[in-house]
């Protein structure tokens, strides 16, 4: 195969072709934390706020808490078994392995969606924040040119290669969060009455419990996405150490800003405001209210540099899950190609680039995101099983881990438990969508059942280096 | 100078599209099918370090 591969390029020497092009192993914990942070960042400002109409702030700070114990339960599952299945596609690889060709089929096909239908939703939010900035210097501008702008500017990235890619969305991060850290410190949190006036401000559940409840659905903005750290596996040099340490210290930064966020925000803007349908960034207008222009000029900035950041991740996400797919055969293989000079999933990257755009420009931003969330939360329906599979067929010490996570199987029943909560409370406010969503897994599920799987090698499915499972 | 960015953004867009096509067909010409599709899901290097697992 390699010989045959390397005197098959006309006009090149054997010795000049790689026998094998695949993903180049390039990242490190850093780029980890870059992914996953840079692809979330953006739902602390915006988003999240929309929970505060359904249960009041203080219906919004519980819920941010909530959910955050979800997705830590996800960030303890994700850690351990992708630090174990080290291969792109993430939940995808990791369901192969664990579970079965079909759920491995609609795991891949969860991940596309959240993060295309997220990058449709982030590059919208790009074009409209510049229309904003025109805006304010009383010029009326198109938004759709600056959206499909950054589109083909990110496409460009992550079409080159992946260190550049995750290397720019460190940075955009890291300044987009010191934007929030900015902000926390520029409203004077050492003197409460000053500027922050949470006292006069905070109220009691204007909704009652079942507003709390409710707003779980708008919790999840302030994590949703930190799971694609897992896209990175077959990339980074060290699976066993980057993704845990990535992982884990890209949820804690999360946790931060999303603490920050709702204290700032929540202090300086009455709740009917936050929680309003067109309040699109609540941050940006907390800064406005400080009256201060270059904390207003700073958010701005942050504000963009968080949509671009995580459209940038979501682009990588997306091809990556579609590319592990094609070289699986589970969709056409002709989508497993990698660039032989950018090693990058080239195919991938341009096949979902006009989805992208067509949603952006077609969709509104409301009904985009929920098909984010919506794709999203059933890939983390999925973990639980995911990890009472994996830990009984290879228990601790059958297989070296590079990540263990303590107290199993709690973190699994806490995540299934709030998982099952959130998809009553999305049903509350979107059900038409969620049975739209589910009709549309059913149905590619039974495209993939009775004529897709024909296609798939089943013999080269499981790819790791493992003793059989027990019980088999 | 808004009116000027936004023709800008359009321009380079294109631009940026017309490339990457460019790229794309001269890759999908130059080299073949087999190189292409020749990456295999990843090893993982914690066992390809070690040695220490059976292979199934």
């Amino acid at each position: 195969m390699d010989n045959e591969a390397a005197t098959t390029i006309a006009g090149q020497p054997a010795s000049a072709v790689p026998a094998h092009v695949g993903l180049l192993k390039v990242l490190g914990p850093v780029h980890v934390w870059a992914l996953g942070v840079g692809i979330v960042l953006v739902g602390e400002f915006m988003g999240w706020n929309y929970g505060v109409g359904k249960g009041g702030a203080f219906g919004a700070l519980i819920s941010c808490f909530v959910i955050g114990i979800l997705y830590t339960c996800v960030a303890m599952i994700d850690s351990e078994i992708t630090s174990t299945v080290a291969a792109a596609g993430g939940q995808y690889a990791q369901a192969k392995h664990t579970i079965g060709p079909l759920m491995a089929f609609n795991v891949g096909l969860y991940m596309v969606l959240t993060y295309t239908m997220l990058n449709a939703s982030d590059i919208q939010v790009a074009g409209q924040l510049v229309q904003i900035a025109a805006g304010n210097q009383n010029v009326t501008i198109p938004w759709q040119p600056y959206t499909i702008l950054c589109l083909a500017l990110l496409t460009l990235l992550n079409y080159r290669g992946v260190l550049a890619t995750l290397s720019v969305n460190f940075v955009i991060t890291a300044l987009a969060f010191l934007s929030i850290l900015v902000l926390f410190i520029g409203v004077k949190p050492w003197a409460p009455h000053e500027i922050l006036l949470h006292s006069q401000l905070l109220t009691a559940l204007p909704y009652g419990w079942l507003g709390v409840l409710a707003s779980f659905h708008f919790g999840i903005w302030y994590y949703l996405g930190i799971e694609g750290t897992c896209q990175a596996a077959e990339e980074v040099r060290s699976p066993g150490r980057a993704l845990p340490l990535g992982t884990m210290t890209g949820m804690i930064t999360l946790l931060i800003a999303a603490a920050i966020t709702w204290y700032v925000v929540c202090g300086l803007l009455p709740w009917e405001y936050v929680g309003w349908d067109d309040e699109l960034a609540p941050l940006y207008d907390a800064a406005r209210v400080t009256g201060s222009s270059t904390l207003t000029v700073i958010l701005f900035i942050g504000t963009l540099f968080s949509a671009i950041a995580s459209a940038n991740g979501c682009i990588n996400d997306a091809a990556r899950a579609w590319f592990s797919m094609g070289r699986d055969r589970y969709l056409p293989s002709w989508f497993g190609a990698v660039h032989p000079k950018y090693r990058t999933p080239f195919r991938s990257i341009l096949f979902l680039t006009p989805i992208a755009a067509i949603f952006a420009l077609y969709i509104p931003l409301a009904e985009v995101i929920t098909f984010s969330i919506l794709s999203g939360l059933l890939n983390y329906t999925f973990m639980p099983i995911n990890m009472w599979k994996f830990r009984r067929k290879w228990p601790v010490g059958s297989i070296r881990r590079g990540f263990e996570h303590p107290f199993h199987p709690i973190p699994a029943a806490v995540l299934m438990t709030l998982c099952i909560a959130t998809f009553f409370a999305i049903y509350l406010g979107y059900g038409r969508q969620l049975l739209s969503m589910m009709l549309f897994y059913i149905v590619a599920s039974i495209w993939f059942a009775f004529y897709r799987y024909r296609y798939v090698r089943r013999g080269d499915q499981f790819s790791m280096p493992w003793p059989r499972p027990q019980g088999y | 100078m808004w009116p000027l960015l936004t023709d800008a953004a359009w321009v380079v867009s294109i631009a940026i599209f017309a490339w990457l096509i460019w790229d794309f067909i001269r890759v999908n010409m130059r080299y073949s099918e087999s190189v292409l599709l020749s990456s295999r899901e990843g090893v993982d290097e914690l066992f390809a370090e070690t040695g220490q697992q059976e292979p199934r």
